[in-house]
C-alpha cells in the first residue's frame, strides 16, 4: 500500500532542517541547496521561496509575500510553492512545523 | 582550458581520505591493497589548506572518510577546518572509534551530516562481515546519538551475496534508527572488494529481486526515508557515469596527499599523480597529468567515441576498463556494446563460497 503524498496546509511553517542549507556559490553559477551527500541546483525562484522557509512564516504568508513582491497571481504562486515544498518534504529536505 | 578548448569544469565534491587506519576488516572495502602508513598522513593544517583550495575551486561538499576517519585524534580540528572553509561536511564512518563526546564536539564545530555503515540487519552476520565482534552494537548506539544531536543520519549498507536476501529488513533497521536516508549500495569491485569478488558476487536472480523490492519499499516508505540504490553494474546494460566523468565533478585526496580523479585510479599504469605537499589543489585540478588523461571525450575509442550516450555515462569507468579488459581507454566492459562484455558475464558466474580476505592494515 503506497503512503499518501504529504499534505501542506496554509498554516504549516516550513523550514530547512539541520543539515540542509541554501547557499549562493559563484564558481557553481548560482544558488545551490546542500543536503546529505547531495547538491541541488536552485533557480532564482526556488531560492526566493526557500529563503522564506525560516520556520517562522506560515505557508500562506510566504505565498502572500511572493505574490506581492513579484506581482504575480497568487494561485499560480501557491501551486509552485506547494509543488516545490511537497517534493522537498518527501525527500526529507524540509520540515513542516 | 582543456585541450579541445572547452572550459574546465568546477568540481562539486572532495573525497578526503584522512587515514587508511580502520578497526574493521570489511572484505568489500574499496581502499587499495597497499594502504597508506600512519606516519605518511597529512596533518590537520595541510587538510585545512586543501579545504580552502577546494572551496576556491567551487567544491561544495567534503566527504570525510578513509579508512576510519574517527581514528584521527584531530578529527574535530579537521571538521572545524572544513566548516571554516565554507564546505558542507559529511562524515563517512563505521562509528567504531566514535564516542558520544567526540560526536558532540564535531557537531559543535559545524559537522553537517553523518553516514554510518551497517554490514547487515542480522547482527551476527554483520559482525562476521566486518570481521569485528560487537561492531553492530556500537554502530546502532552511535546512530542513535547522531539523531539525538539533531544531525541528519544516513545508513549505508553495502549489498553482496551474504546479505542480499535481507534488503527489506535492512531498510526497516535504518527506519528504526531514525535515518532520513538509506543507501542500498551494491558492492563495486575495486581494491579489497576486487580481491574478494568471487565471495561477494550475487546471482542475477538475487539482483533482479532487489530491484523490485526497492521499488516497493520506496512506495511503502515514501516521505519517511529516502532510499538511494547504487546498481550492481556487472549486471547492468549500460555503465555507470563513474564519478560523474573523469576530472569533472569530484576529486579524491589520499591520506598521504596524492590527488586522484577517483579512488581506484592508481590501478591504471602510466598515470602521473601530483601531491598536495608539492602543488596546490587548484594547480592539480587544472594541470595534473592524471586529471588530463581522460577528461572530456577526446581520449575515447569506439564504440564510445560516436555513442549517443557518451556525454551521459562518459564511457563508464576507466579503472574497470583496465581491470577487466586491460585497456583504460576501452569502453567499460559492463556496457553491453563493449567488445569485452563476455568477460563480465564470465565474472558474474565466477562465484565461490570461499573465506574472506579481510582488509587488514
Amino acid at each position: 500500500m503506497d503512503r499518501p503524498a504529504i499534505q501542506l496546509s496554509n498554516g504549516a511553517c516550513p523550514r530547512l532542517p539541520k543539515g540542509v542549507r541554501l547557499t549562493h556559490n559563484e564558481a557553481q553559477g548560482g544558488w545551490v541547496l546542500l543536503a546529505p551527500e547531495r547538491v541541488f541546483k536552485a533557480d532564482a525562484i526556488t531560492a526566493e521561496i526557500l529563503k522564506r522557509c525560516t520556520g517562522e512564516a506560515t505557508l500562506g504568508a510566504i505565498v502572500d509575500d511572493l505574490a506581492k513582491t513579484f506581482a504575480a497571481p497568487r494561485e499560480r504562486i501557491h501551486t509552485d510553492v506547494v509543488n516545490l515544498l511537497g517534493g522537498l518534504a518527501e525527500k526529507k529536505l524540509l520540515e513542516l512545523d | 582550458m582543456t585541450t579541445n578548448g572547452a572550459s574546465l569544469p568546477a568540481p562539486l565534491g572532495l573525497l578526503a581520505e584522512l587515514t587508511h587506519r580502520c578497526p574493521l576488516g570489511c572484505p568489500y572495502c574499496s581502499n587499495p591493497l597497499a594502504l597508506d602508513k600512519r606516519d605518511h598522513e597529512l596533518d590537520s593544517a595541510t587538510w585545512a589548506r586543501v579545504f580552502r583550495e577546494a572551496a576556491s575551486l567551487g567544491v561544495l561538499q567534503v566527504h570525510l572518510s578513509g579508512g576510519e576517519p574517527a581514528a584521527r585524534r584531530d578529527l574535530p580540528e579537521i571538521v572545524k577546518a572544513a566548516h571554516d572553509a565554507g564546505l558542507y561536511s559529511n562524515l563517512i564512518t563505521s562509528a567504531v572509534g566514535l564516542t558520544p563526546q567526540t560526536l558532540s564536539m564535531l557537531v559543535d564545530v559545524g559537522l553537517d551530516h553523518v553516514q554510518i555503515s551497517i554490514q547487515d540487519s542480522d547482527v551476527m552476520s554483520a559482525d562476521y562481515i566486518a570481521g569485528y565482534k560487537g561492531a553492530s552494537a556500537r554502530k546502532h548506539a552511535i546512530a542513535r546519538e547522531v539523531v539525538k544531536l539533531g544531525l541528519p543520519l544516513t545508513i549505508n549498507m553495502v549489498v553482496h551475496r551474504a546479505n542480499i536476501e535481507r534488503v527489506e529488513s535492512m531498510v526497516e533497521l535504518a527506519l528504526s534508527l531514525s535515518a532520513s536516508r538509506v543507501e542500498i549500495a551494491h558492492v563495486q569491485y575495486y581494491g579489497w572488494a576486487l580481491k574478494n569478488r568471487a565471495a561477494l558476487m550475487p546471482t542475477r536472480e538475487q539482483v533482479d529481486k532487489v530491484v523490485r523490492q526497492v521499488e516497493l519499499l520506496r512506495a511503502k516508505h515514501r516521505g519517511r526515508i529516502v532510499i538511494d540504490a547504487v546498481v550492481p553494474d556487472y549486471y547492468a546494460r549500460y555503465p555507470k557515469p563513474c564519478v560523474g566523468g573523469w576530472g569533472r565533478r569530484s576529486l579524491n585526496v589520499t591520506p598521504a596527499g596524492r590527488v586522484l580523479p577517483c579512488h581506484a585510479a592508481e590501478v591504471i599504469p602510466g598515470l602521473e599523480f601530483w601531491n598536495v605537499r608539492e602543488y596546490s589543489l587548484v594547480d592539480i585540478w587544472r594541470a595534473s597529468p592524471a586529471f588530463a588523461a581522460f577528461r572530456g571525450t577526446d581520449w575515447m575509442q569506439e564504440p564510445c567515441k560516436s555513442c549517443a550516450r557518451r556525454d551521459q555515462d562518459f564511457g563508464g569507468c576507466r579503472c574497470q576498463a583496465f581491470i577487466i579488459a586491460g585497456d583504460a581507454r576501452a569502453a567499460d566492459p559492463v556496457c553491453h556494446l563493449s567488445s569485452h562484455h563476455a568477460l563480465v558475464e564470465h565474472l558474474t558466474a565466477a562465484r565461490e563460497e570461499s573465506a574472506y580476505s579481510y582488509r587488514r592494515f
